[in-house]
């Protein structure tokens, strides 16, 4: 596939890494924020290749791993409800709730719809007006656009019975929730490329200059990765700390000025709660006014049922980069995809499932030597 | 989740935002895709897809340039001409 295969090429990947090595007089500690960008260096050997130069260590980048609990309890509550159809990414139905998941929800006999794009759960609301169809809108700045396309569509289609469940992350108050903490390790930053497609990543340029950290925005393939990190560790050898744009073929400094205009139509920034991680000032959109309408949780109650999370998951030092999956204790032994402690190990995006998948073989011997 | 596939447009369909639409062909397999957010782009130009949404376009004389910048940081004697012949498969 054009713009893929040629960003995979093996001998390509040896002379990044070469580089990489000959520049780098240290073991620099660099995060990638897109579970994307997690899964793509564990897939590809990435992090063990390199990681007598470069720590690799993995942020929050997993919309589906800090969606907070009140609002999986939430959806797998509307799920239940015999008037409702809960329409989802797929990626949400394994998801630990206080009580169940919405996988268990559906088993039961709920109405829960794994769609592709928000836009068929719009479909879906035009197709059964008898029933009440709620998308479960999670998602970082790279699907909001989705989901802002939503509401103008069931608007100009007059559909009274959409409503979106809204739980949309913002990535940049998160770089700087992590660049506050005071056990903060992380001197170098790969950009998430598709976040940055829509949201730009001129933003980036105070955070870079106030926190001294450089921000190498890249795509998802190895040629991509190699190249940030390249471009990252050249930076950090040389004392600067500039934003640089390593996936020029389709992120803008400005973003995506039409999506912009259509969220920003849309969505007003709020304080959000992230699982694992707590509440983060500005780190989350919530629906305009205007919009309420097609806000869920005004036209729904939510039962009134202690939210349980579990007390062994690490996941918020997993999720804020402080311990790697295969450091925590429960690890490939009382967590695992089938019966998961947290969203790390269900989600796609998410860092243990990475591990599980593509390192859990090393895990027993290698363990030091991946850390 | 934020992982969005390029395809190429080959046909618009709808040109009315919010339901602006294309046909977009994915390695051959093409699928309706919503273009309000890229409403000027061009019949053979590649987007970037994720959630059935056009998010961007692709900039081949940007992802030239990528090409030309790995070069510089000595390639030693890599053939750069032919970048298909090579690729880690897909699982």
């Amino acid at each position: 596939m054009q713009y893929v295969d040629e960003y995979r090429q093996p001998e390509l990947c040896r002379q990044l890494i070469a580089e990489i090595r000959q520049l780098a007089t240290r073991r620099w500690t660099i995060m990638e924020v897109c579970g994307g960008q997690t899964h793509g260096l564990l897939r590809y050997g990435i992090d063990s290749e390199l990681r007598d130069v470069v720590r690799l260590i993995h942020g929050p980048g997993c919309p589906v791993c800090v969606t907070p609990l009140e609002s999986i309890d939430f959806a797998t509550q509307l799920a239940r409800r015999q008037d409702v159809v809960l329409a989802s990414f797929g990626d949400m139905l394994r998801v630990p709730g206080s009580r169940e998941n919405l996988l268990q929800v559906r088993a039961d006999g709920g109405n829960v719809k794994i769609v592709y794009s928000p836009l068929d759960a719009v479909e879906i609301a035009a197709s059964h007006p008898e029933r009440q169809v709620v998308f479960f809108a999670v998602g970082f700045e790279t699907t909001t656009p989705a989901t802002a396309l939503a509401v103008h569509q069931a608007d100009r289609r007059d559909l009274e019975n959409f409503y979106l469940l809204v739980s949309h992350v913002r990535v940049l108050p998160a770089m700087e929730m992590l660049m506050a903490g005071k056990d903060n390790s992380v001197q170098g930053f790969l950009g998430a490329g598709h976040v940055c497609t829509v949201a730009g990543y001129q933003c980036y340029e105070e955070f870079a200059r106030e926190h001294n950290v450089p921000v190498v925005v890249t795509g998802f393939e190895p040629v991509d990765l190699l190249s940030g990190i390249l471009e990252c560790v050249r930076q950090l050898e040389g004392g600067e700390a500039e934003v640089c744009n390593r996936y020029s073929r389709t992120a803008l400094a400005e973003g995506n000025r039409k999506a912009l205009e259509i969220i920003n139509d849309v969505y007003e920034i709020c304080d959000q709660s992230w699982r694992g991680l707590g509440t983060i000032a500005d780190g989350g959109l919530s629906l305009r006014e205007k919009w309420a309408r097609f806000d869920a949780t005004k036209r729904f109650t939510q039962l009134d049922l202690p939210i349980i999370e579990s007390t062994w998951c690490r996941s918020g030092e997993v999720l804020s980069g402080r311990i790697k999956p295969i450091e925590c204790e429960h690890f490939s032994t009382s967590c695992t995809p089938e019966s998961p402690l947290g969203a790390p190990m269900v989600s796609a995006e998410g860092a243990c499932a990475a591990y599980y998948r593509y390192a859990c073989d090393l895990t027993q011997q290698s363990v030091p030597e991946l850390l | 989740m934020c992982l969005a596939v390029p395809g190429k447009v080959v046909e618009w369909r709808d040109r009315d935002p919010p339901f602006a639409s294309a046909l977009v062909t994915f390695g051959g397999i093409q699928r309706c895709i919503n273009m309000a957010c890229m409403t000027d782009v061009s019949l053979g130009d590649y987007v970037l897809v994720h959630a059935g949404i056009a998010i961007s376009r692709i900039d081949p004389d940007e992802a030239a340039k990528v090409w030309a910048t790995l070069e510089r940081i000595d390639l030693d004697e890599m053939e750069i001409g032919d970048r298909s012949d090579t690729v880690i498969d897909e699982e």
